[in-house]
């Protein structure tokens, strides 16, 4: 993939939690339309990285490009008025909140989002989300305390896409999903690669991760073990044995 | 029969004073995590300015519009200059805005001295009214009531109603994540912040005429404000309301029945509520 194409850059980055050394020295590209799966066991540091990119623990060192320009010293509302939306792990909704208050909230004029056509042609609005999220529309007006936790990770789903970003972190979607949502995750996930988004998927769930990823970074101990696709990393015994947990023939 | 009902609404009208004070302790807390002890002295020091304006201009509408602008003023350079240069840590934010406290109070007790003053009402809240049951009641302390009603009520629309609203109940769930959607916590803090110095301003105003301004009035208000917050529930308008009106009647009742253990009848009911919800009537964990 040429260094041109590429929406976000991430080069040799290095991230502590106070003394903790965390992140040492990850560098990875998103393109439009490319879903880019990271894939480890808990406290390898696939969280920490989302964090980094979406300016909530900042790198120490390396250097973070969107669009090519630098995204290091950029705060994280900074970052996220650029296009880069986030799906927290824990989903995070606001939960005194109402659902539409919750899917309002990025369009508020203090969040800055403006109208993107950007790389996906398409504009998120709440009556796009309500029809691409049914569930939400028969709770528009529930607290986000009185969802089940599906409805809340397709709120969470929800509230990135009306910033209208270009670039969607998602760290661990599928986390604590009944099997049904899960694929209805997946469909989800390709749809918004269809339509252009360029996608960073956390996941622990090799399924899914496998069914949706164009590139697979396998993270352990803050350093990436293995880069590939999909197939390559079916094959790749040693990996999923000793990184992934998984038995052969998984 | 006619006293219980005068203690009620003397509770009430003390619980609109708090109300004012407490409202915005708790929601900057709630969205922050800033602890603010200084809010007595902004009392204390908006009822003064409001006092020499008073004096000077007769106008009392004037008065609450210059002592609460100038405690705006004020709480912005000690947020800004102050309180977030030392970051979250709640030791440090106590006692460093009590320092400010202090030091806000000796310069009341420099300009104004140390008597207890009072500021002069206007002719139209001079006086009583009668209530139903041919009870006589002061015109100030049915105005404040109305006064307070209609501050909550403005701030539950603000809170509840509107966008920014949102935005602030949004921040007292998750301040990282509405900094992660894209808004600049930071600024929408100097915003809240500057209501609450607004409304701590005007409660000096009005307190100066309903109780009296001296030194250490800022420490007996700012201790009752924080047990209002406490029970209520920190971070909670709903709770700023309800932990007002509970410490308002509390106090009345608990001066006139037992005068000798009034600080009895504020703390023990709280300290028992504490025991079986630590974070108040409408507070959440964090």
């Amino acid at each position: 993939m040429a260094a041109s194409d590429a929406l976000l850059e991430v080069s040799d980055i290095h991230t502590y939690y106070g003394d903790s050394y965390v992140l040492h020295g990850l560098s990875l590209s998103l393109t439009p339309g490319k879903i880019v799966v990271i894939l480890g066991r808990n406290g390898m540091g696939k969280t920490t990285l989302v964090r980094s990119i979406a300016g909530l623990t900042p790198p120490r060192r390396g250097e973070i490009k969107f669009e090519g320009r630098p995204l290091t010293s950029t705060a994280a509302y900074g970052i996220a008025q650029r296009g880069i939306a986030l799906v927290p792990q824990g989903r995070r909704i606001f939960k005194s909140l109402t659902v539409r208050e919750n899917l309002m909230l990025p369009t508020s004029t203090l969040a800055k989002s403006k109208k993107r056509a950007s790389h996906t042609g398409k504009q998120w609005n709440l009556k796009e989300v309500l029809d691409e999220f049914p569930q939400l529309a028969d709770r528009i007006g529930n607290l986000g305390s009185a969802l089940s936790g599906g409805e809340q990770q397709m709120l969470a789903i929800g509230r990135a896409l009306m910033a209208n970003p270009s670039t969607i972190l998602m760290d661990e979607p599928s986390e604590g999903l009944a099997p049904k949502l899960v694929q209805q995750v997946q469909e989800i996930l390709l749809r918004l690669r269809s339509e252009g988004h360029a996608i960073l998927l956390v996941e622990q769930n090799l399924g899914l991760a496998l069914a949706v990823a164009d590139e697979i970074n396998v993270i352990s101990s803050g350093r990436f073990v293995f880069h590939g696709s999909s197939d390559e990393l079916s094959k790749n015994t040693e990996v999923l044995d000793n990184h992934l947990g998984v038995a052969k023939g998984h | 029969m006619t006293a219980i009902i005068l203690q009620a609404i003397n509770g009430l009208s003390l619980a609109a004073l708090l109300f004012l004070l407490a409202s915005g302790f708790t929601v900057t807390f709630g969205l922050m995590r800033v602890v603010n002890m200084a809010y007595g002295a902004y009392y204390l020091l908006g009822g003064y300015i409001g006092l020499s304006v008073m004096r000077t201009t007769g106008s009392f509408e004037l008065a609450m519009l210059v002592g609460s602008v100038a405690i705006v003023i004020l709480g912005f350079f000690v947020d800004r200059f102050l309180i977030r240069p030392i970051g979250s840590n709640h030791l440090a934010q106590v006692l460093l805005t009590v320092g400010v406290a202090f030091f806000i109070g000796e310069v009341c007790l420099a300009i104004w001295g140390g008597d207890s003053l009072k500021i002069q009402l206007p002719s139209y809240l001079r006086g009583s009214v009668e209530l139903p049951g041919g009870i006589y009641y002061p015109k100030l302390r049915i105005a404040l009531i109305a006064f307070g009603i209609l501050t909550a009520t403005s701030l539950w629309l603000l809170y509840h109603k509107t966008q920014i609203g949102a935005v602030v109940r949004a921040g007292v769930d998750d301040r990282e994540m509405v900094n992660a959607i894209g808004i600049n916590v930071d600024r929408l803090f100097v915003l809240v912040s500057a209501v609450a110095s607004f409304l701590a301003g005007i409660a000096g105003v009005v307190g100066g005429a309903f109780l009296t301004l001296n030194p250490g009035a800022e420490w007996d208000i700012l201790v009752l404000a924080l047990v209002v917050v406490i029970v209520g529930g920190l971070g909670s308008l709903e709770g700023a309301v309800l932990g007002s009106i509970v410490v308002g009647l509390l106090d009345a009742y608990g001066r006139w029945l037992a005068p000798d253990f009034s600080y009895f009848v504020l703390f023990g009911p709280m300290a028992i509520l504490l025991l079986f919800r630590p974070t108040g009537i409408f507070g959440k964990e964090h």
